[in-house]
């Protein structure tokens, strides 16, 4: 159930279908990785007959995933916990190797780990990742200076950049231990853009973080993104991180891809209806709203209807008529609400195996 | 604010410089010795109480001799077996490499040698520097105490050696912060393996404790028999790395291994360091190689 995302307004001027086709910067192909599990029933019998006998199974992390992302590309991997996404991100950084399947990042095989592929690409996983725990941020940087080999006066100039861009000047001597969360992973990002990477990984970069700090590495990622072409993807559980950053979403459930493609078309695609809110005179009588046949809420005066997308035309009309409106507003289902049912909409599990 | 654009996008990094390797390697250095001056009240304490069990060793060896009219056991005078203890602390301070093994054990479990397989550094490397910024800050903070308690100890060592002595004294010592530093990082490296390893450190540091010589000096086994002709326990210690983490430096300043002996020994180390390393090596490129296939 995979189908690309092959144009796009946004995407005519930074890399665009002839780039992704052609030459992509990340390309994927029949990815698969198996965990061996062990379980352990409960109670201590089980546990010391368990030091003889293990029964195990195999667990599929990610199954079989083909995608491919252009240069300058901003995707978001979206699914609930346990889908896959993070697996998928390890896979494309180098940590883990797969089961089954090919990968191709920048040019390289990424669990092969040359340096070559190192200096080119950055991971942020968690907030506590790169940065020296007890030094100020900017011993950090330094290091990432000498492991990245970065020219000192360009290290210089990308340091002052990306330190104004998230304006944190004044927390770079400061002991990281005492900085807030959100303080934190700005320096993390910072740190992990210093080598100019042309692929950037991100796991939930704004998990735990406040509004006002979301919005912020929203900008900056989008400022980033923009200026350098910086390939990126992150794994998210915050709708408002896609929203504001991705024009392509790849939902993957149960470690297969359920749906790629640009964030509107989920809503085209997943809905079958759409919500009408009216605001009537008085709240009406038991059953009247009812009979249009679809299923409502009704709060006093407000009414939600949730119509056939085919058949709003049709309907809308009639209850203009039959009902004395004071306000209406039809809107789409709210993309959480879709993405939840995705969520619970995709493939079951395979059976276990022993 | 000028960003890069993609036209005028070089690479990123500079030139091959030479040396590159070697300067990260000491800015390395340089970022861990700053950690570990952040710490450097918990040296003080650690350092003093490094100094109790010497103590109760003392004690131990004055009511031995008290009990015996022999003025010496296997050569040690009461006087000597001081001086051997004393040296031994030196020794330790350079061969003991507190947390390391756990730490590499530690950050397999949760995940923070991930950093490593990502950026490009080598993790020996670092752990290398980490270890050597550790010892540079814990010998400045430890001089005074030594000092001091030699100072005070200075009627039980012999007369200061000669050069020769002293320069295969400071070789030694060197030798025996590497093959500790190897031997411990290996041990650590067994957390790809295995979830738990503070139980196998446990029993490492049981068999390290008893022939190192931390104990007592290891030529005392030289009157034990192995049952092969001529061999003695001694003999066999001696192939093994773990005298060469405390006993080995101590007897060479006190003169009591000398010349081809002497260059045997120190070669036997430095064999057992080469050993080490490349143990070393091969247990993080199949543990990151067992970590990378079974989930990281």
């Amino acid at each position: 159930m995979v189908f690309l995302y092959t144009s796009g307004m946004h995407n005519s001027n930074r890399g665009g279908p002839a780039d992704r086709g052609v030459d992509p910067v990340i390309s994927v192909d029949s990815l698969a990785k198996e965990y061996r599990v062990y379980d352990k029933p409960e109670g201590l019998l089980a546990s010391v007959t368990g030091l003889f006998h293990r029964t195990s199974r195999l667990v599929e992390a990610v199954r079989g995933v083909s995608l491919s992302i252009g240069r300058g590309e901003f995707v978001a991997l979206l699914g609930p916990n346990g889908a896959g996404k993070t697996t998928f991100l390890k896979l494309l950084s180098g940590i883990i190797t797969p089961s089954r399947g090919t990968a191709r990042v920048l040019g390289h095989v990424p669990w092969e780990r040359a340096d070559d592929f190192r200096r080119r690409f950055a991971l942020v996983m968690g907030q506590r990742n790169q940065l020296w725990w007890d030094l100020p941020a900017a011993e950090s940087f330094r290091l990432h200076k000498e492991i990245y080999r970065i020219e000192p006066a360009r290290f210089n100039r990308t340091r002052d950049e990306l330190v104004d861009l998230l304006g944190v000047r004044g927390l770079m001597l400061q002991p990281v231990r005492e900085l807030s969360l959100g303080e934190r992973m700005k320096l993390e990002l910072i740190a992990a853009l210093l080598h100019e990477p042309e692929v950037l990984f991100l796991d939930e970069p704004t998990i735990g973080l406040d509004v006002v700090a979301q919005h912020t590495i929203h900008d900056f990622l989008k400022a980033v993104q923009a200026r350098r072409r910086v390939t990126v993807v992150l794994t998210t559980h915050y709708m408002k991180d896609v929203a504001a950053l991705c024009e392509r979403v790849v939902v993957i459930t149960h470690g297969s891809i359920l749906h790629d493609g640009p964030l509107e078309e989920i809503v085209d695609r997943f809905t079958t209806h759409k919500i009408v809110t009216l605001d009537l005179d008085a709240t009406p009588a038991v059953g009247r709203m009812e009979r249009f046949g679809f299923p409502c809420e009704i709060r006093g005066p407000r009414v939600e209807l949730r119509i056939d997308r085919t058949r709003i035309a049709d309907v809308l009309p009639e209850i203009l008529r039959s009902e004395s409106v004071r306000d209406i507003s039809v809107e789409d289902v709210p993309l959480e609400e879709i993405v939840a049912e995705l969520f619970r909409a995709g493939p079951a599990p395979a059976g276990a195996t022993a | 604010m000028s960003l890069a654009t993609p036209a005028d996008r070089a690479p990123p990094t500079a030139p091959v410089r030479p040396f590159a390797g070697l300067r990260t390697w000491f800015t390395m250095l340089a970022i861990c010795l700053e950690e570990r001056l952040v710490y450097r009240g918990d040296f003080v304490i650690g350092t003093v109480m490094r100094f109790l069990p010497i103590v109760t060793q003392v004690f131990l060896w004055t009511a031995v001799f008290n009990a015996t009219s022999r003025p010496d056991i296997a050569g040690y005078t009461r006087n000597d077996i001081v001086a051997y203890y004393l040296l031994t602390m030196v020794t330790r301070a350079f061969s003991s490499m507190p947390g390391l093994s756990g730490g590499i054990s530690r950050s397999v479990r949760d995940g923070s040698v991930k950093k490593y397989l990502v950026q490009p550094v080598d993790y020996v490397a670092y752990l290398l520097a980490a270890r050597i910024a550790h010892k540079l800050v814990y010998y400045v903070v430890a001089i005074l105490p030594f000092a001091a308690i030699f100072y005070v100890c200075r009627g039980y060592f012999p007369p200061i050696p000669d050069v020769g002595t002293i320069a295969a004294y400071v070789l030694s010592l060197v030798l025996s912060f590497l093959l500790g530093f190897f031997m411990e990082a290996t041990l650590g490296m067994l957390g790809f393996w295995f979830l738990e390893v503070s139980s196998i450190i446990f029993a490492y540091m049981l068999v390290q404790y008893l022939l190192s010589g931390h104990m007592f000096p290891i030529d005392m086994l030289s009157g034990v028999q192995t049952g092969i002709a001529g061999v003695t326990l001694a003999d066999v210690v001696r192939w093994l790395p773990f005298e060469y983490t405390a006993y080995f430096p101590a007897a060479v300043w006190l003169g009591k291994i000398q010349g081809a002996t002497l260059a045997r020994d120190l070669a036997i180390e430095a064999g057992w360091v080469v050993v080490m390393a490349v143990a070393c090596r091969i247990a993080w490129w199949r543990g990151t190689r067992r970590y990378s296939a079974f989930g990281g």
